[in-house]
């Protein structure tokens, strides 16, 4: 029987477009010690460290939790570095999680980080030396191809986009601040690659995030309300072959039902009262809804549509401003698993959703075909 | 309170590769070894973990490639490590812990011969404000390390040069190994200095591999394998980055690493050491309490063939076919990472009737 986990301490930075006012190392430093205030834990509670961050090529350094790992205090400690594409962060959490059931540790550091401003994004997701479109030109085709099959009118993405970035406004950490974003503002914003305008990508960020993860003894200690881990899980596919359905992947539906079958998840919609979804581009939102079962296919455009993704709809989607608003790549799938755990703990601050009780956090990577999924709740399961 | 955990099967690619083979053909047909050794295929695998590094091909997101060997259709439950496959298999075996799912497979690559130089490459794992910019490639921190060693010691690069000796001796039966034969002392210390005190002989040559192993929970392991390696104990832990914060005569990191796997319960016949530069071996050694009675690399060890991101994978690999082919009781499989052994993986495999 594997043992109970529960997130205790969650820390994040503020987000923007060049954190020039600190160095790597202080980025990490920064999450890692909000995390341990909020858990009201110091370095000497940590036993081990997981560190995620997407490709060394972002920043220029080769497996840089070599060199971080004196700032996360992790002298003396294993720290381990997780790298699953864009799940990163999500897969990262995943490995803490597992420390803490398997019973090998009781209290567990987990970071997340990107530091875009240090180097080329474009430049690494043509695959270094390469050559290649960037990760919105791999996608565009996968969101016209939804578009086409679902008959989604053109603007449902950009709602999306609004509704996203209206959120952020609410989160003091969000990198994109357009108070007076509109739907029109978004349709005639210049596509950046057709049908993605824009205004319907999400921005390249520096920043970081971080959690505490315990066991259940832990937990039930904590002075603030802990989030209760009732089910991790992650698939990963091939990400070329014929037949493969790119738009509606298999791993991600796979993902999805184990991660529900352990939370006793059976109607998504009805069952989960907050989501944090990896949304890089608008149209994601849709695509996801379907893929997660909380829509079926073809009508996840009319979910958003009816606005029941919205702070004020029946199943909330991305409250924070999701990876639309706040992108740093190897930390957002974390951010993602984080303010999931922030809402069940009532803790998300002027983003929370009243009585959040139980919520899923979300990540993908990949060619759409890395997925990382977790539940947390604010009963104990 | 841990659950019994196996190693069951390791496979490792041929040094004899085709120029510029890729790390997922030379994954291909390894992880097929490794799994048809005990009739499984890759339909069994329920949790897959790798180990590799972007940095040695220059590419982003290289491991992705590698997904076409591990055969991740329909979709796999899988994670990967920008780490040496030694903490793949820990990332693995922590999984098993579970207890709902009892096969893993672990595997990893990497491509040395893609760097240009893989001194100025493996310069990128320094801090990037203030090591990296002066250019302190591994070589010449082990080389600090080795001059801190030996004077600590006494030593002198005659030692040196007897442990290579031998290794380059044991390596004759591995064929694996990328330098092997019988040289004397008088021979090698006529090698000119790499960096001071390390001649050329003095630093693993680094090669393309890959290599995978197979683990497996609880009775299953007994089933399919005649002789399985239990994991008595598994543990990594990691040293300041910074060479100028440690004494780099001795690895703090590695001596607790082996007392919480512990190998000072019973001690170990045997043990294989990632110890990619000969002074290397001193340190750890004595890090991991290691006497005269137990055999050091018998295959030779990291300093005949140095697969990068492989090595550590390859040491505990290694290990387990002296359980498993050699009889012994119980070994020890060691991994590093890092400039003078910053993080150290020591893992601890035995024989049970």
């Amino acid at each position: 029987m594997a043992e109970r986990c529960a997130v205790v301490g969650v820390g994040m930075t503020k987000m923007s477009k060049c954190r020039d006012d600190v160095s790597m190392a202080g980025l990490v430093r920064e999450a890692a010690m909000r995390a341990l205030e909020d858990a009201e834990m110091t370095w000497a509670d940590v036993q081990a460290v997981v560190i995620g961050t997407a490709p060394d090529i972002f920043e220029g350094v080769m497996m840089p939790e070599l060199y971080l790992a004196d700032a996360l205090g992790a002298t003396g400690k294993p720290i381990m570095r997780v790298h699953t594409a864009g799940s990163v962060g999500g897969s990262t959490a995943v490995v803490a999680t597992h420390l803490i059931e398997s019973q090998v540790h009781e209290r567990v550091l987990t970071v997340a980080f990107e530091k875009q401003s240090e180097g080329d994004t474009n430049f690494a997701f043509s695959s270094g030396r390469s050559g290649g479109v960037g990760a919105g030109g791999y996608f565009a085709p996968h969101i016209r191809a939804y578009i086409e099959r679902s008959g989604a009118p053109a603007y449902v993405g950009p709602m999306v986009a609004v509704k996203d970035r209206k959120n952020a406004l609410k989160n003091p950490y969000a990198h994109l601040r357009i108070p007076d974003i509109t739907i029109e503002m978004v349709m005639e914003s210049p596509f950046v690659w057709d049908p993605i305008h824009r205004l319907e990508s999400c921005p390249t960020s520096d920043g970081a995030c971080a959690m505490v993860l315990t066991n259940e003894a832990g937990a039930s200690r904590a002075t603030k309300p802990p989030a209760w881990v009732h089910g991790t899980a992650v698939r990963t596919e091939l990400g070329w072959f014929p037949g493969r359905d790119p738009v509606n992947p298999k791993g991600g539906q796979d993902c999805a039902a184990d991660v529900y079958r352990q939370a006793g998840v059976t109607d998504p919609r009805a069952d989960f009262d907050v989501v944090e979804c990896y949304v890089p581009f608008s149209w994601y939102e849709p695509m996801w809804m379907e893929n997660l079962g909380f829509a079926d296919v073809g009508d996840g455009w009319k979910l958003t549509e009816s606005g029941a993704t919205s702070m004020d709809g029946d199943i909330p989607v991305n409250c924070s401003g999701g990876v639309l608003s706040s992108n740093p790549i190897g930390a957002s799938g974390m951010l993602r698993f984080a303010e999931a755990a922030q809402q069940v703990r009532g803790l998300a601050g002027d983003h929370q959703i009243a009585d959040a009780r139980r919520a899923l956090g979300h990540a993908y990577g990949g060619a759409a075909q890395y997925f990382s999924m977790w539940v947390v709740a604010a009963e104990k399961p | 309170m841990t659950r019994d955990v196996a190693i069951v099967a390791f496979a490792q690619a041929p040094l004899d590769q085709a120029p510029g083979q890729t790390e997922t053909l030379m994954l291909l047909p390894t992880i097929t070894d490794a799994l048809n050794t005990v009739g499984l295929t890759r339909r069994d695998v329920d949790f897959t973990c790798s180990g590799s590094a972007d940095y040695l091909t220059g590419g982003t997101f290289t491991f992705v490639q590698m997904l076409e060997a591990a055969g991740a259709w329909p979709p796999i439950s899988e994670s990967h490590v920008e780490m040496d496959g030694a903490w793949a298999l820990y990332e693995a075996w922590v999984r098993l812990q579970h207890g709902d799912v009892d096969v893993a497979l672990v595997f990893s690559s990497g491509r040395a011969s893609a760097s240009a130089s893989l001194r100025e490459t493996l310069t990128f794992q320094l801090d990037p404000y203030y090591l990296a910019p002066i250019g302190a490639d591994y070589v010449s921190l082990a080389a600090l390390q080795g001059q801190a060693v030996l004077e600590r010691t006494g030593r002198t690069d005659k030692d040196l040069a007897q442990i290579v000796v031998q290794r380059r001796h044991d390596a004759i039966a591995n064929p694996h190994a990328a330098v092997s034969g019988d040289v004397s002392v008088d021979e090698l210390l006529r090698n000119d200095y790499v960096v001071e005190p390390l001649r050329t002989h003095d630093v693993g040559p680094a090669v393309d591999g890959a290599a995978a192993v197979v683990l497996v929970a609880g009775e299953r392991a007994r089933q399919i394998c005649d002789r399985p390696a239990w994991i008595a104990g598994l543990d990594h832990r990691v040293d300041p980055h910074y060479p100028g914060v440690r004494d780099l005569a001795q690895s703090k990191s590695a001596a607790l690493a082996a007392a919480r796997a512990g190998v000072g319960n019973g001690g170990v016949e045997v043990a294989e050491l990632c110890a990619v530069c000969t002074p290397e071996e001193l340190v750890l050694t004595e890090a991991l309490g290691l006497g005269d009675a137990v055999t050091i690399n018998p295959s030779g060890g990291a300093l005949v063939a140095n697969p990068v991101m492989v090595t550590g994978l390859v040491r505990i690999g290694e290990a387990f076919r002296q359980v498993h082919d050699h009889g012994r009781q119980r070994v020890l499989g060691h991994a590093s990472s890092g400039p003078c052994l910053q993080q150290n993986l020591v893992c601890v495999l035995e024989a049970r009737d």
